[in-house]
């Protein structure tokens, strides 16, 4: 048992060892970040932002409008009316008219798709990514960011940024980072909250099928 | 045989199935009268706990076919198809995702007991060379499926590794084609991967399965003092230092698995990505011919290879210095000459060798994970030299061995309770 443990322990660690360089001055601009997927207001506030300021150029091309709404507790008329800006129907996965031949002649890239963006960077990035944009005239934008030198992303939340404070503004994106996290993984509290029964369940039966060693051994000498 | 005619059972339909099928006489050569030493510690575990592994795999991976397609056009979409849509197919995916490190943990830790104990030795070399044609097959299986979710590391990886048989000489370069099919990983090379993935391999692992437990079945199982209990009978024939399997040690195993499937459920549950380990980032992006990932890592099962593949300043040299890494596991029953098979009982030429060699193993493991450069390489270079030279060297200081002598029966203290 102690030995499983200490085994398990050492492994768990690992990644800490490897996976923190890489990015360097991320950290400078995550103040105020503290993401709850758990939170279901913070999520359906996310979505609420992600659909007004996103979703003009950015897909969740594995996500349909109908899940959202049943995970965020948003009743079907209330997603025709605020979210859904297309000619979609509920059942319809996240998309939008941009062409991609046009977003890759507008911005020289066509704008990402966001579904997976959290996993496939992190949930970090996306944050300081959206919190480090800053004023360059040498840029085609007007804008470049610190996170990401030269994106051809202009600052689509700037009059949100100059709006709000800054704690407001760190709000605004928990949620927006929230939301998107709870894209990646839909089910991500879901399964945490399984894996609680199942490793309970687990822990009695460890009682049971000790005992029952114990009882079938008490015999060998 | 006169055991083969007597029936466990009372229940006449069982007693209808011993008269026509060896029920009985199976339950009892395997289970029920089938001995082993009662001294097994934890490292003795993990045989079953890759039967355990082996079973979600199989299982998993059936109902993941379901709606997994493989094709480069949809492969990707129907993993999170999976993901999303499918009734628990998050959980069913994450299980066969996380199994599959979890089979090479354990596999590992299978071979590391086996070269503490002296498992491998007479009369149990057929069961070694079995078990490393089954950890073979595992690697293939592992490799395959690596591709099917087509994500761009899956890609690759897959790419770097088929490139390795581009170095065999003169047929090298067409037999990559051969493999993959294609001048380049495409969808065909998707197609085929996915028919070895899930009949080709699973079927030769079965099969493997079934003769390395055979074969163990027949000579007995070795212990930690590498002792033969066959040696000690009982008035009744049986060895007085064994217990049934059933149910001594499978009553002893199920709390051990019970311990194992915490652990592997914890990582399902609430590390499935593992840091980047168990699914790595640049996976969750599609297959991208014109993207290559910054670093190209294959899974870290197989970094101790890679270290060794990048360590080499040749790359066709290289190349030969990871197959002869992995192929020499197999002729450890004749490297070693040393009578004695439990560390326990051996002198400190093999006690340095193993430990310095599990140094080596997993210090490669680490820097295949890191940029082959600078302090990585002198590194990986100095490991792999300690590698070969725990195999090469193995016929030399065995024989220097000054061993201790082997008890005649087990050691076996039962803790008082």
């Amino acid at each position: 048992m102690r030995k499983i443990f200490i085994i398990y322990l050492a492994f768990a660690f690992i990644p800490s060892l490897t996976f923190s360089a890489g990015s360097m001055d991320l950290d400078e601009y995550l103040e105020g970040m503290s993401v709850k997927t758990s939170d279901v207001r913070s999520l359906q506030r996310g979505a609420r932002n992600f659909f007004n300021n996103c979703s003009g150029c950015h897909t969740l091309q594995y996500m349909r409008y109908n899940q959202i709404a049943e995970d965020l507790g948003i009743t079907e008329d209330q997603l025709m009316q605020n979210l859904i800006f297309t000619e979609s129907s509920p059942q319809d996965l996240v998309m939008n008219n941009m062409l991609r031949e046009d977003g890759n002649r507008w911005f020289g890239k066509a704008p990402p798709d966001l579904t997976l963006v959290t996993r496939r960077k992190s949930p970090e990035y996306v944050y300081g990514f959206l919190n480090s944009f800053y004023e360059d005239n040498s840029s085609p934008t007007g804008v470049n960011n610190h996170v990401q030198e030269a994106s051809s992303m202009p600052h689509v939340l700037w009059d949100i940024e100059e709006r709000l404070s800054n704690e407001e503004y760190s709000q605004f994106l928990n949620d927006t980072v929230g939301f998107l996290v709870y894209a990646g993984e839909p089910i991500i509290e879901k399964r945490k909250s399984m894996g609680v029964w199942v490793i309970g369940f687990l822990l009695i039966f460890l009682i049971l099928s000790y005992a029952l060693y114990k009882d079938i051994w008490r015999e060998v000498k | 045989m006169a055991k083969d005619t007597e029936s466990i059972f009372k229940n006449p339909l069982l007693r209808w199935v011993d008269d026509r099928f060896p029920l009985s006489s199976l339950i009892k050569d395997h289970a029920t009268e089938y001995y082993a030493s009662k001294n097994f510690n934890i490292w003795y575990l993990f045989g079953v706990l890759s039967m355990v592994v082996l079973v979600i795999m199989l299982l998993t991976g059936f109902f993941l076919t379901m709606n997994y397609k493989p094709s480069a056009e949809d492969a990707f979409n129907s993993v999170e198809y999976i993901m999303r849509s499918v009734e628990n197919g998050w959980l069913i995916r994450y299980m066969h995702s996380t199994g599959a490190s979890f089979f090479f943990i354990v596999i590992y830790l299978h071979m590391f007991r086996a070269m503490l104990y002296g498992s491998y030795k007479k009369p149990r070399e057929l069961i070694w060379v079995l078990g490393m044609l089954l950890y073979f097959c595992l690697m293939a299986e592992a490799f395959f499926g690596y591709l099917l979710p087509w994500g761009n590391m899956s890609y690759w990886a897959g790419q770097v590794i088929v490139n390795l048989f581009g170095y065999i000489p003169f047929v090298g370069e067409s037999l990559t084609e051969w493999i993959r099919g294609d001048y380049f990983i495409s969808d065909i090379t998707l197609n085929r991967f996915f028919a070895f993935h899930v009949i080709f391999l699973p079927l030769a692992i079965l099969g493997l399965v079934a003769a390395h437990i055979l074969a163990l079945h027949h000579v007995g199982s070795n212990n930690p003092d590498g002792v033969e209990i066959k040696k000690h009978l009982d008035e009744a024939g049986k060895p007085i230092d064994g217990v049934a399997f059933h149910p001594f040690h499978t009553s002893k195993d199920l709390v051990g698995i019970t311990v194992f499937l915490i652990i592997y459920f914890a990582a399902v549950f609430f590390a499935p990505e593992m840091g980047g380990y168990f699914l790595e980032v640049d996976n969750f992006e599609p297959a991208d011919p014109l993207k290559t990932p910054e670093h190209i890592v294959p899974s870290w099962y197989f970094t101790p290879y890679y270290a060794i593949l990048r360590a080499v300043p040749n790359a066709a040299l290289g190349a030969l210095f990871l197959v002869f890494a992995v192929l020499l596991f197999v002729f450890l029953p004749w490297l070693d000459k040393c009578e004695v098979k439990s560390i326990r009982y051996r002198g400190w030429q093999y006690k340095f060798a193993l430990t310095l060699f599990a140094i080596s193993f997993v210090a490669l493991g680490y820097l295949g994970l890191q940029p082959a450069t600078g302090i990585y390489v002198a590194l990986a270079r100095f490991f792999t030299i300690t590698y070969f030279a725990f195999f090469l060297l193995m016929p030399f200081y065995t024989k220097l061995e000054k061993t201790k002598t082997v008890p005649e029966r087990v050691v076996y203290k039962k803790k008082e309770s």
